[in-house]
């Protein structure tokens, strides 16, 4: 899968906050493709950066779903991460070399 | 299994100031946490707070988050810190199971104080579900917390003080904010935010609320709709959109699934955010030795959640059987300092909510 465009949803200033431009880069894969984030991301924020709002489908009507409240309260961003489903990406921190893949049923106990 | 005299599930203001209170009598506690860090939503606050000095008003969220935390550190030797740890289930013997680091734990616990905040309404309307549809504190936290922007161009529905702050922290951000909508025919939040939100050109629209929004994988436009004095929709008044964003600030509901499990008596208060713990004046509930402070308890202020979580570490650790000596004179002066937060005309809705919560104890 290719994306159509770069999109940097990164705040580059801000009157109150500080983001570094140089924080050091993580490289992850989504779906198969390489992307990247940043130190201190979390597996959702990372992909949200880059534009990628969908990160997994409802169980039953395959309904796509984003975060919702992004502190681990909703399971709107339940995610395949390194083979585990039901991930909460939202509150998971970005590592280096993460396999992270778009969930779209309850979860499969043999994807262990 | 483990054995805790005291545990604190939630590391937000109240379950911070809970053991920040209880370790400085000399009370060993632990404090769980399912996020990455200390601090619970203060961290995404980046506004001054309002009130007394006592409860950091002048300072931001996330400096006030800064101090509780040094404060903990202040007592390594007494407060344990588990964060990445989601307490799964809380049972009525005071047994806690716990998921962390790949693990399932549990622990017995002497004392538990449910602090776990609260969590975000939703508003029904068709594709309500799409992404690029959040809850404000869920934009606060990609904002402040991840230095993201929710999108480009956002429209903002709810115009209380989380609507109008959020608002304007969009804007701080280098969002475009498309407008505020209301569903009552008046703003509902203080004056002086919606004044600052006016003052840079975004129109809050009252009796306006949003019928759909469209969009295939993401919310690309949405339809809003005049509403009537008794809610109704008024035809013809539809209007289409362009957004990328939605955020929903329509209030929060208290986390109370822990306490429910436990067995302890909750109550519908409207004005407290829906179902709370029976408690009495001390945040007990009726399950002995299982405390509730902060907004688990009743939606409040982050103020008013510290001082919560001061009386319940406090009247915690005297029960442990830990000596306080100035322990009536501490715990007076909590509860005037929580008196004082919620006097006043924008204090009346906690005080008759807790006024029900009362009657139910008599």
């Amino acid at each position: 899968m290719m994306f159509e465009e770069v999109i940097n949803l990164r705040i580059e200033k801000h009157p109150i906050l500080n983001f570094p431009q140089d924080r050091k880069i993580i490289f992850f894969t989504f779906n198969g493709t390489l992307v990247q984030g940043y130190e201190g991301d979390t597996v959702a924020s990372a992909l949200y950066a880059l534009g990628i709002l969908k990160l997994s489908e409802s169980i039953i009507l395959k309904r796509p779903r984003g975060l919702y409240c992004s502190i681990g309260n909703c399971s709107s961003c339940h995610m395949i991460v390194d083979g585990v489903p039901n991930v909460k990406t939202c509150i998971t921190l970005l590592k280096e070399g993460m396999v992270v893949k778009t969930q779209t049923n309850k979860g499969e106990i043999n994807a262990l | 299994m483990l054995y805790k005299d005291l545990v604190i599930i939630g590391g937000g203001p109240a379950g911070l100031k809970a053991a920040a209170v209880a370790a400085k009598a000399g009370q060993k506690a632990l404090i769980i946490d399912r996020f990455w860090c200390l601090g619970g939503q203060l961290i995404k606050q980046t506004h001054m707070f309002f009130g007394s000095e006592k409860q950091y008003a002048k300072t931001r969220g996330f400096d006030i988050a800064n101090t509780l935390i040094d404060d903990i550190n202040q007592y390594r030797e007494l407060v344990d810190v588990w964060v990445n740890a989601t307490v799964l289930a809380l049972y009525s013997d005071k047994v806690i199971s716990i998921y962390k680091d790949n693990e399932y734990i549990k622990i017995k616990a002497k004392i538990i104080i449910v602090a776990t905040g609260a969590s975000e309404r939703v508003l029904a309307f068709e594709n309500n579900d799409l992404p690029g549809i959040y809850g404000a504190g869920s934009v606060q936290t990609l904002m402040n917390v991840y230095g993201i922007k929710p999108g480009n161009k956002l429209l903002m529905v709810g115009s209380g003080n989380i609507g109008l702050i959020v608002s304007y922290q969009l804007m701080q951000a280098g969002v475009e904010v498309v407008g505020i909508v209301e569903a009552s025919d008046k703003i509902s939040g203080y004056k002086v935010h919606a004044s600052k939100i006016k003052r840079l050109g975004v129109d809050i629209l009252t009796s306006t609320t949003i019928k759909k929004a469209i969009g295939i994988d993401k919310v690309e436009e949405v339809i809003l709709i005049n509403l009537d004095n008794e809610w109704n929709e008024i035809q013809n008044t539809e209007r289409k959109i362009k957004v990328d964003g939605v955020c929903i600030a329509v209030g929060l509901i208290p986390l109370t699934n822990l306490l429910s499990m436990a067995g302890v008596e909750m109550k519908y208060i409207s004005e407290l955010g829906g179902m709370v713990a029976v408690t009495n004046d001390l945040f007990e509930t009726s399950v002995e030795n299982v405390f509730v402070c902060g907004d688990a308890s009743g939606i409040e202020e982050a103020s008013s959640a510290m001082v919560e979580g001061m009386i319940v570490g406090l009247v915690a650790t005297k029960k442990l059987g830990t000596e306080i000596i100035d322990y009536e004179s501490q715990l007076s002066d909590f509860k005037n300092q929580l008196n004082v937060l919620r006097n006043g005309p924008y204090g009346s809705k906690i005080r008759n909510g807790l006024k029900k919560l009362e009657n139910k104890l008599c």
